[in-house]
């Protein structure tokens, strides 16, 4: 019973707050609901005993990935009224990607797939099953070589996210720390004797 | 910990009346209470304390007016901050502006939810204790950017911003030292990890995870914005950071979050490397939670002597140390330990 009430309060903070990221208009305030969209999203992942899969999702979107997105949208300088502009002209183009988005999910929901006479239903664990040990064995023993391939393709976007932003400009100027621990007080001194100017 | 003999005999009959959910909802918030009013308390004395240390390191005396010995300072602090006008800037975004001292607060205390404090007393003794800590502590840094943006000031966006960056290079950095506890420990859970520890002072992770300690220490001073990580607030560049519009007790609740963050750091710190309540010496004298305070009292010290000991740190110095120092010490002890699990070297990794 209450995880149903649990359940329902969340889903619909979800639902709702999901809908608010795409009508707000200030951008910071629609990141800010996605933030509680991913967290609202943690809760209801935790009432299915997905207890490593809910913390990482505050842990690394909600902690990390969004900070980063609002650090950016905070600094953009957006003018709402002229981004308002193009609804129209830009709302064929926006309904036919939410249709084929929308086909694409119904596909999929609706498929074999997700009924429960194809798999057994899963049963609940006791408290004392540790699903993060579960989940880790699976990671590194059956599914190892995609683990693997997945962190490579993490490590190239790294590189290349790196190298895209290594440009020279000419104006920047750069410190070296090294250089600035090895200086002496010889080198930026000079004490210079001077007659005294009394008369 | 508390069970229901101790509800008073005329009481037991509206108790049976209640649902099984209201009970166990009022069992957990009495709970949740003798944590927090305590840590309350310990906040308010720590403050005094960061008062009266930095002014004996300094060769001043320190708050000495109000009670004996100035003992009833903080009490004096708090009646001041509750009677102030809270002041909200023109065109500040008014609802964020006084929801970002709350979005602060909260993780602040949910984080002690999972805190051990003796091998039976412990709020919630969930598996992934040490990911929860972490998630936790990182939905932190909402309060502040939000603060920043919300009080329409220059000042106050800044300090924002910067806080921002260094929590998130920081939080690598203790991320990766918190696996290497993890490595040895074999679990997420802390009272696990604690117990994993026992059996004298050489078996604490201090002494496998050295490196590892400083850098999860150094990192949770600048995951608080304490000095010289203190950036984010500096009063010498941007008047008070993040926080330069707040008065009464919205400030109040944001400089609360923040001790309870310096106590909560501390506390990990004793229990994931020094063995929380376990005795150095078990021979000589038994565990108890009064060595879990002692060590974490000594780390809160660690932390205002910091304060008063180092100066600021440059914005690009913060980032250079986080990114170039802190987190290639941290990866590359974690190889070390891979190596030292493997031959399960020593007691620690046996």
């Amino acid at each position: 019973m209450i995880e149903t009430i649990i359940f329902y309060v969340f889903a619909v903070t979800t639902v709702v707050s999901a809908c608010a990221v795409v009508t707000v208009r200030n951008p910071v305030h629609a990141a800010l609901f996605l933030v509680l969209t991913f967290f609202t999203s943690a809760v209801i992942w935790m009432t299915l005993e997905a207890e490593f899969l809910a913390i990482s999702l505050v842990l690394v979107y909600v902690g990390a990935v969004m900070v980063l997105f609002i650090f950016v949208v905070m600094m953009l300088d957006i003018n709402v009224a002229r981004m308002r502009e193009g609804f129209v002209r830009h709302l064929p183009l926006g309904l036919a990607v939410a249709v084929i988005m929308l086909g694409i999910m119904l596909s999929v929901v609706t498929s074999d797939v997700f009924f429960m006479d194809v798999g057994s239903e899963p049963v609940a664990r006791a408290a004392d099953y540790s699903n993060t040990k579960a989940l880790g064995g699976v990671l590194y023993t059956d599914y190892v070589f995609a683990f693997e391939i997945a962190a490579v393709i993490l490590l190239v976007a790294i590189i290349a996210a790196i190298s895209l932003t290594l440009r020279k400009r000419g104006k920047t100027k750069y410190q070296s720390p090294a250089a600035q621990i090895s200086v002496r007080k010889a080198d930026r001194l000079r004490i210079v004797k001077m007659p005294s100017s009394e008369e | 910990m508390i069970g229901e003999s101790w509800i008073p005999e005329f009481l037991m009959p509206i108790w049976e009346w209640l649902h099984e959910y209201v009970q166990y909802t009022i069992f957990s918030g009495v709970k949740a209470l003798i944590i927090l009013l305590p840590l309350f308390i310990v906040v308010a004395y720590y403050t005094y304390a960061e008062r009266k240390v930095i002014g004996y390191m300094q060769v001043r005396k320190g708050p000495n007016r109000v009670g004996p010995k100035g003992l009833l300072q903080p009490f004096a602090d708090m009646f001041k901050l509750m009677f102030k006008e809270i002041i909200i800037p023109t065109n500040s975004n008014r609802y964020l502006f006084i929801i970002a001292p709350i979005i602060t607060f909260a993780p602040a205390m949910a984080a002690w939810a999972v805190i051990p404090f003796t091998d039976t007393l412990v709020f919630a003794d969930i598996n992934a204790g040490l990911l929860y800590i972490l998630a936790m502590t990182s939905v932190g840094v909402y309060g502040v950017i939000i603060a920043g943006w919300a009080s329409n000031s220059k000042y106050a966006l800044l300090g924002a911003m910067r806080s921002a960056a260094q929590i998130v290079a920081y939080e690598i950095a203790m991320g990766f030292a918190l696996v290497g506890v993890l490595m040895v420990g074999g679990s997420l859970n802390l009272g696990e990890i604690v117990a994993k520890q026992s059996g004298g002072i050489g078996h604490w992770f201090f002494i496998p995870l050295l490196p590892l300690f400083f850098v999860y220490l150094i990192s949770g001073v600048a995951e608080t914005n304490r000095a010289p990580f203190d950036v984010a607030e500096g009063e010498s560049e941007i008047v008070a950071g993040f926080h330069v519009e707040y008065s009464g007790m919205t400030f109040a609740v944001f400089f609360l979050a923040e001790y309870a963050n310096m106590i909560l750091i501390a506390m990990l710190c004793s229990l994931l490397f020094f063995g929380g309540w376990l005795s150095p010496v078990p021979e000589l004298a038994g565990d108890s939670i009064g060595w879990l305070f002692g060590k974490t009292a000594f780390f809160m010290l660690l932390l205002l002597w910091f304060r008063a000991t180092f100066p600021r740190y440059r914005y690009d110095q913060i980032m250079r140390l986080g990114w170039k120092v802190l987190l290639p010490v941290t990866i590359f002890w974690l190889a070390v330990e891979g190596v030292a699990v493997y031959f399960k070297i020593g007691p620690w990794f046996g």
